[in-house]
């Protein structure tokens, strides 16, 4: 979305920039590490003893959405059962291809879906607590379970959302690419740059105090590149999450996680 | 590097004009202003995270500071290590010495993309924040 051509642009200097594009180093598998193996041994603790996680808090109150009837008399364990069976994996391997809407959807709007679709009810807002709180629930289940992005009909977002991960973005001229594949492990200011895999979503980031998804997450970095947001469940942000969720096919989930 | 000897504006209908200036070589030589910048602001906007960002990134003299980035050098004795001139290129327009760069183009609002609403058609920085900062970092001798 280039604004108007400028006048007098250097043609030296532009024919310079277009030959020596680098392609951003892709971190080999071998090599990757989660945001949770890059926390201080604190964090890390604060995240496994459920009693310590403040996500927990979300995760009790998705439990109890999970076994609330709405309207049409159905709940949510009325069609799915026992959670720890039905829901094992599932976090892990949204986004998915929705074949009735014929796109990708993730796991808060699939969640939305059956909302609408099977028990007559509204769907919640992006970033609700009580989304929040049921995809913490279901994505509580995937805990140790290998990330999962195998399904052809997601080649096109993935491959959308590689390319968005790759564009320098906003005022500050940056690509997600030049922190996260280039400079993972440096500081940034106080903060690591981690190598940005979603294995934790939703997370309790101690610089919201708050349950967070991985759409949020994303606004964050983009807000500090200076970019345009994308809106909630854009399909720029399903073609980010889905290219993460391939990009870190294999790793083990620790949602909900806690990050710094 | 391409010694280029060119001339951008960054003049548009309704948005801040940037001002022409000329690159010689790696360096753009004269000032973006008329009056000389002031080094205590260019060192208060270097150290500010949220104006220069400088220190997201560097290193550098500010004791007060205890967040500074390892993404790039150090700017102590950056004034040494290179002219006003050559500052002056370095922060309006990295890219030109280093297409890759990670470093953002201070003074530059074309060849950008999505930029946010709020900060569309501007400069990271005015011409005069610019030489303010030059005027700082040219005291940075060792
Ligand atoms: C200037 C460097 C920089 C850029 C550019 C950047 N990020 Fe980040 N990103 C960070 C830092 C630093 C953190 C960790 C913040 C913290 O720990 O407080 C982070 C965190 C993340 C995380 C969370 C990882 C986890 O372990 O939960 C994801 C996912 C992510 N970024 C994706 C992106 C995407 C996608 C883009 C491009 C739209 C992007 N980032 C652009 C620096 C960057
Ligand atoms: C009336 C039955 C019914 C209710 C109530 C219901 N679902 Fe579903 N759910 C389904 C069916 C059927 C599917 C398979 C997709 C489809 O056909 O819509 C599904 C799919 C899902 C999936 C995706 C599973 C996968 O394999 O990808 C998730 C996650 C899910 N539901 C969560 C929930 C949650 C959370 C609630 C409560 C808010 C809920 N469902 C309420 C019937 C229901
Ligand atoms: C996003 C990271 C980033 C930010 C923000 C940034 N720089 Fe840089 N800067 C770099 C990198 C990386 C280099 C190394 C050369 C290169 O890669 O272009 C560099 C190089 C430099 C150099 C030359 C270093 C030397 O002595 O060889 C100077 C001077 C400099 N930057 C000043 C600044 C100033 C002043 C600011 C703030 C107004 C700033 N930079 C903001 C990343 C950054």
């Amino acid at each position: 979305m280039t604004e108007i051509a400028f006048a007098f642009r250097c043609v030296l200097s532009s024919v310079l920039i277009g030959t020596t594009l680098a392609a951003a180093g892709e971190i080999p598998m071998s090599e990757r590490r989660s945001g949770y193996d890059m926390m201080s041994a604190d964090t890390k603790a604060m995240q496994d003893d459920d009693t310590a996680n403040p996500a927990s808090l979300w995760v009790l109150e998705g439990e109890t959405l999970w076994s609330t009837k709405t309207t049409n008399n159905k709940s949510c364990a009325d069609c799915h059962g026992d959670t720890a069976q039905s829901m094992k994996g599932i976090a892990a391997r949204y986004p998915a291809f929705d074949t009735k809407l014929n796109k990708p959807i993730d796991l808060g709007q699939r969640i939305n879906l059956c909302r609408a679709e099977h028990q007559n009810a509204t769907p919640f807002a992006p970033e609700s607590r009580e989304l929040l709180a049921l995809t913490a629930f279901v994505a509580r289940q995937s805990r140790g379970s290998p990330i999962v992005q195998d399904d052809p009909k997601m080649q096109p977002a993935i491959a959308a959302g590689r390319a968005l991960f790759e564009q320098r973005l906003g005022q500050l001229n940056l690509s997600c690419a030049q922190c996260h594949d280039d400079n993972w492990g440096k500081q940034l200011a106080g903060s690591t740059i981690p190598q940005a895999h979603p294995t934790g979503y939703p997370i309790y980031r101690l610089e919201w105090q708050s349950l967070g998804s991985l759409q949020r997450r994303l606004r964050n970095c983009l807000f500090g590149q200076r970019t345009e947001l994308y809106a909630f469940d854009a399909p720029e942000m399903i073609a980010l999450e889905a290219f993460l969720m391939w990009r870190a096919r294999g790793m083990p989930m620790d949602a909900p996680g806690v990050r710094p | 590097m391409a010694a280029a000897l060119c001339t951008i504006g960054g003049a548009r209908a309704g948005a801040d004009e940037l001002r022409p200036y000329t690159v010689v070589g790696d360096a753009i030589p004269a000032p973006l202003t008329g009056a000389p910048g002031d080094p205590e602001r260019g060192r208060a906007i270097v150290g500010n995270r949220q104006v220069g960002l400088c220190l997201l990134c560097h290193t550098g003299p500010f004791r007060e500071e205890h967040f500074q980035g390892n993404l790039a050098p150090d700017l102590t004795g950056a004034g040494a290590r290179a002219s006003a001139g050559q500052l002056r290129l370095r922060i309006v327009d990295a890219s030109r010495l280093n297409p890759d760069t990670i470093m953002p183009p201070y003074y530059r609002v074309d060849g950008l993309e999505r930029v946010a609403a709020n900060f569309r058609g501007k400069s990271i920085l005015s011409a005069e924040q610019i030489e303010d900062v030059i005027a700082f970092l040219v005291t940075l001798k060792d």
